[in-house]
């Protein structure tokens, strides 16, 4: 697979991978919400640079595009439920600091030493001359049952979260008798009904 | 990956880009000017006075607040028009665009992803109320129109069976997608408008919070941002031009120019409709975005789904 490369692009994985590191040990140093955030959507960017030096155009502006608004829903989804919702305040954006921090180093000491270490196949065949058609020909055909049960998943891991976290249900909404003609909502939407 | 001439190849990568650059920026300049004129009617000088406010901007001194996050206020302000740059790559200018990927709808959407994350930044940054709560309200309306925006933008990529801008232009060869796909046109339209911030989605920098997200910004910085919004409404319109009015085809008169009248049409008809509109309430935009027009973009989908099916584009 290196050697494939051109050694321009090499170095650009390279200095990518050690910002996609850098960014990542950020979101430890710094105390503000914001800062850690977007420490990590640095480093999530920098891994879409490399995707898009190794020519995987579409992998490259999806993890760019999905990460973003994670970031951008995650700055939502604190000020519905953190008691500090602008994050003015220095705070820190990690829980069990310790713990997640040997995590992170294990995991990356053992991805290294495995990446290293293992004997890679060379590559049997050509690069596909579309490599999006192709992803999407294996996405809805053979590895089809994988994404549905990874979405539905997902969805249903968003969904039970919101309900733990929101302090509102159906009752709230429509009365003990479920009876209401109109959900009494403290936002009041934008459709009359 | 399969070659295709784009302008980095024809013109080398630095001329490209610089021409790119022009083409956005007077786009930009195109856009303010036209909306100056329909906010002004149109009187003597309203044509110079982006020039001249912006060239006041530019000499202004900068102010600043208490205790601001300077390094991540700088990066929204100057990401606010470097994205707004970065998404007229894909966008086919004259006849090829700039940097031709197998994916450019997910790139112009990325790019516009990524305003969200810029935008949010310059109302954190100054650590102002005003400044934050229109920075949430840009998320909050985000919200609203993103997930109808990018069924729009799947309609188009379905039709065409390809997310290559060039590929989709070439698709309407025989008849514009805007005749099969008018609720796809106006939904991402309407996304352009939303992420400017601009007309009846201005709520993030409304009167009734001081100026939200550009309460705080001064001199060279507000010029940035004031830019990045005429630029990317400008290169929506382009875009739009692009995926549904079949970019340069016409009679008569060469591609670029046709596709440079059609951007004018669509600037000028966003413009005149969106500045007749009032502002939206932030709180009132999720309920219509999810419980109208998501549906409609997915029958939208649906039947543009089954047109292919059909064999009708070809």
């Amino acid at each position: 697979m290196l050697t494939e490369l051109s050694g321009g692009a090499i170095a650009a994985v390279a200095v990518l991978g050690v910002l996609a590191a850098a960014g990542g040990i950020a979101v430890f140093v710094v105390d503000s919400m914001a800062r850690a955030t977007f420490a990590l959507l640095a480093s999530f960017l920098a891994v879409a640079g490399m995707l898009l030096v190794l020519d995987l155009t579409y992998l490259a502006v999806i993890t760019a595009l999905m990460m973003t608004m994670e970031m951008a829903v995650m700055a939502v989804f604190m000020i519905m439920f953190m008691m500090n919702p602008a994050g003015l305040m220095p705070m820190t954006m990690v829980h069990n600091t310790r713990g997640s921090a040997a995590v992170g180093v294990g995991a990356f000491a053992v991805l290294v030493v495995g990446i290293w270490t293992v004997d890679w196949p060379t590559r049997d065949g050509e690069p596909p001359a579309d490599p999006t058609r192709q992803l999407g020909e294996a996405i809805m055909g053979s590895h089809m049952l994988v994404m549905l049960v990874v979405g539905i998943g997902l969805f249903a891991t968003i969904l039970a979260g919101t309900v733990l976290a929101t302090a509102r249900g159906r009752y709230d909404r429509f009365g003990a008798d479920l009876k209401a003609s109109r959900p009494d909502d403290p936002v009041p939407g934008g459709l009359p009904r | 990956m399969i070659e295709t001439a784009t302008l980095a190849a024809a013109w080398g990568l630095v001329p490209a880009v610089v021409a790119v650059v022009a083409t956005g920026l007077l786009l930009g300049l195109v856009v303010a000017v036209i909306d100056q004129t329909v906010l002004t009617g149109g009187g003597a000088g309203s044509g110079l006075s982006p020039l001249r406010e912006g060239t006041r901007l530019l000499l202004e001194q900068r102010r600043t607040t208490l205790a601001p996050d300077a390094l991540l206020w700088r990066t929204g302000v100057i990401a606010v028009p470097v994205l707004a740059l970065l998404s007229l790559a894909v966008v086919p200018i004259g006849e090829p665009t700039l940097w031709s990927t197998s994916a450019d709808l997910v790139w112009f959407n990325a790019m516009e992803a990524l305003l969200w994350a810029a935008v949010w930044l310059v109302g954190w940054g100054p650590n102002a109320v005003h400044a934050l709560t229109g920075g949430y309200r840009f998320l909050a309306q985000g919200l609203a129109y993103e997930l109808p925006l990018m069924f729009a933008l799947i309609t188009v990529g379905l039709g065409a069976g390809s997310l290559r801008s060039t590929d989709i232009v070439a698709a309407q060869d025989d008849l514009w997608f805007v005749v099969t796909m008018p609720v796809a046109f106006v939904v991402f339209l309407a996304g352009a408008a939303a992420f400017s911030f601009w007309g009846p989605f201005a709520a993030p920098v409304g009167a009734d919070v001081a100026g939200g997200v550009s309460s705080e910004l001064s001199g060279v910085d507000r010029l940035l941002v004031q830019i990045g919004r005429a630029v990317f409404l400008g290169a929506s319109a382009a875009m739009a031009a692009a995926l549904f009015l079949g970019a340069g085809a016409g009679p008569v008169l060469p591609g670029p120019v046709w596709h440079l009248l059609k951007t004018l049409a669509v600037v000028v008809a966003l413009i005149w409709v969106g500045r007749r509109l009032p502002v939206l309430r932030p709180d009132r935009t999720v309920e219509i975005g999810w419980m109208v027009l998501v549906p409609l973009t997915l029958l939208q989908t649906l039947v543009v789904a089954v047109l292919v099916l059909t064999d009708f584009y070809g």
